[in-house]
């Protein structure tokens, strides 16, 4: 699939990498990946095992891709075309690991000072504590990090990855632990520091909740290969692959055999598969006979109790409902038709009103463009 | 009491404990950290005092350092004395024989730092080296502490070894263990009970230091997870 490319700029990171893991390793697993990032937060997202942590060894110099070519701020770290392959010392990258990996040995000023140790000791002094200061633990600069809250790790590791002045921040989920309320004021700091030093930030997670508003971009990883990248706007609205769509909250996704294309109204009919729900979606490139994913919002899927008449949307089916399932505010509910299970999801008060209960009889309304065919690999 | 022997047990297990925490240390890096195929190899070597009689690997360090061997003869041209039967002799064979002791202690707590610490060294633009005492040794010290207290003990105690290759010279290769083994002979069972009951006590208190500062010092090997 050919994807956008993405200017990254003077101070942006290019990357091409391609590295194979050993066929007796099972599953076999290879990282053939590339993409380019401007200075800013962009999001590196992907189910666990897609290779964004081998993805972030490979930048950092922890691990050596095959092939391929690495280049952060205009400097080359690795060019396999040319031999050439910077040691991680020599790379100048801020990493910060799931784990933190914080020194236990040393206090939280040591840990921080320790990226900085070729520094004069007062310039190295000066320069810890203003570190500190900014992210807001400059009290704490006498504790072992197995004194302090993990959200002050947290800020600590950012800290000591952040002194060194990197080329480029790679963050391995570091805040997947935290309540949303600490992430959202580390993130902030975050982002005071780096409008000041202007780095790419590679920000990993596989949580959904942090795909959105983060990052000026986003990044999808699926078993090695990107297979979607853009703004978080482009790449959701639009998911043309099933990792995104799900990513996107699609939670209708389905097995579909194209019947027909019609290039004229610009729609296309495919049947569920095992059923004899037919759909009417918009035209891709697929043709009649071929099989692909399709998928629906639950949010766009509605829901009525009687024969709905006169409408535009031109799918409606006939189903009865499987389950009630309360969620927060709202209600989620699974509708069998003819054994395709759709999810739709409404407020507590329309199920009042509507007096849903398990078993009754409904119809399903879906706009065709609502509607997104989804490609295989 | 001996005091002679003692005297002679405690610098020679002072002065072997000591080179074995300069030659161990690499050694027990290499084993923690080497990706070489064939590394079970120099493990196996390096733990064969462990199973082998000491009289095995006393006879064949004396062939190996004798006046006769390659080996003793290039040291009788270079230092113009021979090894074998004489204290540095006794300090080779030693060595060698009290290595596993230092060796393992050392090797498992250098691959049990978490190598995610060593992975966050490197991005932070530290050596090799420097990660090495910065992060690897302070992070071992529990371990590289037994290890050196083992290899002392073990050198105190030793005897077949020290037999075949010092022999029994007073002040010069006769230590502890072969004293008492000379005063047994000579059926002076008093003196011979003092030293040993000194040794007894001497080795308890030793191990005892060990357990309380570590408690899983017989793990032979690291593991390679």
């Amino acid at each position: 699939m050919a994807l956008p490319r993405i200017d990254p700029g003077p101070a942006g990171i290019a990357v091409r990498v391609r590295k194979a893991y050993a066929a007796n390793q099972r599953p076999a697993f290879v990282l053939d990946a590339e993409f380019s990032a401007a200075p800013g937060v962009t999001i590196l997202c992907g189910p666990s095992g897609a290779g964004k942590t081998t993805l972030l060894h490979c930048i950092a110099g922890l691990a050596r891709p095959d092939e391929g070519a690495i280049c952060v701020g205009g400097r080359s770290f690795f060019d396999s075309a040319a031999a050439a392959d910077l040691s991680p010392a020599a790379r100048n990258v801020g990493y910060v690991f799931q784990t933190l990996a914080l020194f236990p040995h040393m206090s939280v000023a040591e840990n921080v000072a320790y990226g900085i140790q070729h520094l004069d000791a007062e310039v190295r002094r000066a320069r810890v504590r203003a570190i500190l200061e900014s992210f807001r633990i400059a009290h704490l600069a006498a504790s072992r990090p197995s004194e302090i809250s993990g959200g002050e790790r947290q800020r600590v590791a950012l800290a000591r990855a952040l002194v060194t002045d990197p080329c480029v921040l790679l963050l391995d989920e570091p805040l997947s632990a935290l309540d949303p309320a600490r992430k959202a004021q580390i993130i902030d700091d975050l982002r005071a520091w780096n409008a000041a030093h202007g780095i790419p930030i590679l920000y990993v997670t596989h949580d959904r909740n942090e795909v959105y508003g983060l990052g000026e971009g986003l990044i999808v990883l699926e078993e090695g290969k990107v297979v979607a990248q853009g703004t978080p706007q482009d790449v959701l609205d639009a998911p043309r692959h099933e990792t995104v769509a799900q990513l996107a909250g699609f939670e209708n996704i389905f097995d579909v055999e194209v019947l027909a294309a019609h290039p004229r109204l610009g729609t296309m009919t495919c049947r569920v598969a095992d059923s004899a729900i037919e759909i009417e979606a918009p035209l891709s490139r697929l043709v009649p006979g071929q099989r692909a994913r399709a998928g629906i919002r639950a949010g766009d899927i509605l829901l009525a109790t009687a024969m709905p008449h006169g409408l535009s949307a031109r799918n409606v089916f006939a189903g009865a409902i499987r389950e009630l399932r309360h969620n927060g505010g709202t209600v989620v509910v699974t509708v069998d038709c003819d054994g395709v299970p759709f999810r739709s999801t409404l407020t507590s008060s329309a199920r009042d009103e509507l007096h849903l209960a398990e078993g009754k009889p409904v119809w399903l309304v879906m706009k065709t463009h609502s509607w997104r065919m989804l490609l295989g690999d | 009491m001996n005091w002679e022997a003692i005297w002679l047990s405690l610098r020679l297990a002072g002065l072997v404990s000591g080179l074995l925490l300069l030659i161990g240390i690499p050694i027990a890096y290499w084993v923690a950290f080497s990706r070489w195929r064939w590394k079970f190899l120099v493990e196996a070597v390096v733990a064969l005092p462990l199973v082998l009689p000491p009289t095995v690997l006393g006879f064949y360090i004396l062939v190996a350092i004798g006046p006769t061997s390659p080996l003793g003869k290039l040291y009788e041209s270079v230092v113009g004395d021979q090894l074998a039967f004489t204290f540095k002799g006794l300090v080779v064979a030693s060595v060698l024989y009290s290595m596993p002791f230092a060796v393992q202690p050392f090797a498992a707590a250098f691959a049990s730092v978490d190598r995610t610490l060593l992975d966050a060294s490197a991005v932070l633009g530290a050596s090799r080296l420097r990660t090495f005492f910065r992060v690897v040794l302070p992070l071992s010290v529990s371990g590289v502490v037994t290890g050196v207290v083992l290899s002392f003990a073990h050198t105190i105690g030793e005897f077949g070894v020290v037999l075949m290759v010092g022999g029994n010279l007073p002040g010069i290769t006769r230590t502890v263990s072969i004293a008492i083994y000379d005063d047994v002979q000579a059926l002076d069972y008093a003196i011979a009970n003092h030293t040993a009951a000194a040794l007894l006590v001497f080795s308890f208190v030793v191990l005892s230091v060990v357990y309380s500062l570590n408690r899983r010092i017989w793990v032979v090997w690291p593991s390679r997870a």
